[in-house]
């Protein structure tokens, strides 16, 4: 058996382990395209203030990793796919035969139709390589503007702010994450920044990026201008479908997949970023482009191909977590809430506390927090599990930080704790 | 044979040694507000709930953290965290459903019980029994285990 697995990202290395594990005797190639040793797009942040080395963002830490586990690593870009004959063509020319590929791409930033985004002094933030361009430039006394403030572009934003450089943020949008949290919390994510330094405008685009003698101004909708030495764009990103184009594979926002992480091509499989699995909560299909879901994808389309039974995908939870500059946000599944279902608050603005809880019945379905680190988790756990809270409900529409206890009341119902907590 | 921590709350009195224990044995200070074991207060009831991470087999932990700064000691079974590898990133706090893995703002890594590498201090301190430390298939254990993975599905 030849597995292939094209992408070397957190969700490609894992699949790749998996293989290797299920099946000791099969061939698993993982080919990648970026000129590293596999590594997490998430640690960049943490390299940026040097926090860490660049072997500090690598997914494993020994240069043998792969080839103790007889896997294949090669540093090639994917150029063609071709079905009929079960083969891939690489960056060069050479031919690689696949009898189960994985397509583990990723996604990549999209750039916005503005004049100047092709300056030299704008940049994304997405690779490595990126990460080393920005680290030359944001340093102390740099002006930096940061396009974009969604989930992304927050994580960028804590590292660029303590870099030391003077720091704009422009966010189309009303609200700083609008796809992770409501009014309130992005409402005070901003407050929270400009009290600590970083000046934000919300709802307002930028226009174009003009030279401007060394540094680039930055012309916004408002007519205002910020001359900088750098613009950071996080503006959003997009699956990697590119390589299926034309192939006859299902695609609509990410590559379509099954229940068993399978394509309309029974011997291909995504997982992912570039893949569109199933959203726990509203159950069709979505890219969260989130590491978790990455590493749960990359882990069953392994067990899939290795042909395990009942390895079937029934979900990933959408959740992110948040520091920005000290405060610290999460957001989970259905955090907007659902129709016909009710909520919990609490709220505190002077000492950014927050905590909304959404239930569909007496059932948690989404949750968004400030300011809390104590036991985050369980607010997966109680939704992942349709833990229905009963005479818990109350008690947490009356304080809903009793999020554990709740819990506990709810789950620990055999062995030692039966009925003790009920 | 591996061993686990076996919490049995109808024999907890809440005097939080626990708590106090965990904290000193693994920060230094007495600040319950370190501990990575947790005694729940249910005061409408008047009991109490020690809690903390039951080393589950899906590592769901260990799975989502982007830098392998999570993993399994080969001695305890523990799934432990190595700090000098923790990023902080936080992903590992969301992704254990059981909410037992906790940021600490002061050290920016995050902490979870380790069984003490072997010699829980929170088992000997807690003067009722209701934390024991103790042959992991002992009786109803696995099966407190198996429920609570079985109650969360897979991706
Ligand atoms: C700065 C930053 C911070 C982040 N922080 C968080 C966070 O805090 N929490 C969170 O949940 N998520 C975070 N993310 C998102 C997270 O990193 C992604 O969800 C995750 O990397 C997805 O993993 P993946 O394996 O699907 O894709 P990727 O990690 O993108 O890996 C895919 C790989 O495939 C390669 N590839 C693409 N096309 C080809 C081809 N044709 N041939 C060969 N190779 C190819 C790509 O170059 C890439 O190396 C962050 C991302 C960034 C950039
Ligand atoms: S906080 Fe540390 S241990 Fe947790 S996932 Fe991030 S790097 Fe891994």
């Amino acid at each position: 058996m030849q597995h292939v697995v094209i992408g070397a990202g957190p969700s490609g290395v894992i699949a790749a382990e998996t293989l290797r594990k299920l099946q000791p005797k099969a061939s698993v190639t993982l080919v990648g395209d970026e000129p590293e040793a596999p590594y997490s797009r998430m640690a960049i942040p943490y390299f940026l203030v040097k926090q860490i080395a660049e072997q500090g963002t690598h997914l494993r830490k020994t240069a043998d990793h792969f080839a103790k586990r007889e896997i294949k690593v090669l540093q090639k870009r994917v150029e063609g796919l071709d079905r009929a004959a079960r083969q891939l063509t690489l960056a060069g020319g050479d031919k690689l035969a696949y009898d189960n590929l994985l397509i583990a791409t990723g996604s990549r930033p999209v750039s916005p139709p503005i004049p100047g985004i092709d300056l030299p002094g704008v940049t994304s933030c997405w690779t490595l390589a990126d990460a080393r361009r920005i680290a030359a430039t944001a340093k102390p006394g740099a002006r930096v503007v940061l396009m974009g403030a969604g989930f992304i572009g927050c994580i960028i934003l804590e590292a660029l702010a303590k870099s030391g450089a003077t720091l704009t943020v422009v966010e189309m949008e009303g609200r700083m994450v609008p796809r992770m949290m409501n009014d309130t919390a992005g409402n005070m994510i901003k407050d929270w920044c400009q009290e600590h330094g970083v000046t934000v405008h919300t709802s307002t685009k930028v226009n174009a990026i003009e030279k401007h003698g060394n540094a680039l101004r930055v012309v916004l909708n408002s007519g205002a201008t910020v001359d900088v030495d750098l613009v950071v764009s996080a503006t959003g990103v997009r699956p990697n479908i590119e390589l299926v184009k034309d192939s006859g594979i299902a695609t609509d926002q990410g590559i379509l997949v099954n229940r068993q992480m399978q394509t309309n091509d029974p011997s291909i499989f995504a997982a992912g970023d570039v893949a569109q699995g199933i959203d726990f909560s509203t159950g069709e299909y979505s890219v969260q482009a989130i590491q978790p879901t990455a590493a749960d994808h990359g882990q069953l389309a392994a067990r899939n191909m290795a042909g395990q039974k009942g390895a079937l995908h029934r979900g990933c939870v959408n959740m992110n977590v948040l520091d920005t500059l000290g405060l610290i946000s999460s957001s989970f599944g259905l955090w907007m809430g659902k129709a016909g279902g009710d909520s919990a608050e609490l709220l505190n603005r002077e000492r950014y506390r927050y905590l909304n809880l959404q239930f569909e019945d007496d059932v948690l379905v989404g949750a968004t927090s400030l300011g809390l680190t104590q036991h985050v988790g369980v607010l997966r756990g109680l939704i992942q599990t349709k833990t229905r809270l009963g005479a818990w409900k109350d008690k947490l529409v009356a304080d809903p930080t009793r999020i554990m206890e709740a819990y506990l009341a709810s789950t620990q119902a055999v062995g030692f704790n039966a009925g003790v907590l009920k | 044979m591996l061993k686990a921590l076996q919490l049995e709350p109808e024999k907890c009195t809440g005097c939080l040694q626990c708590e106090m224990a965990c904290s000193f044995e693994n920060e230094g200070v007495f600040n319950p507000s370190k501990s990575r074991i947790k005694v729940f207060n249910f005061h409408d009831e008047g009991r109490f709930a020690p809690y903390t991470c039951s080393q589950c087999a899906e590592a769901w932990c260990m799975h989502a953290c982007p830098v392998e700064a999570i993993v399994i000691n080969p001695k305890t079974g523990a799934k432990d965290v190595l700090e000098s590898v923790c990023v902080g990133c936080k992903v590992c706090t969301i992704a254990c459903p059981f909410g037992t893995v906790n940021y600490n703002a002061d050290t920016g890594k995050v902490a979870k019980c380790d069984l003490c590498g072997g010699d829980p201090a929170c088992a000997s301190a807690c003067p009722t029994g209701a934390i024991t430390y103790v042959d992991a298939e002992h009786t109803g254990l696995e099966r407190m285990r198996a429920h609570a993975a079985q109650s969360i599905p897979k991706a």
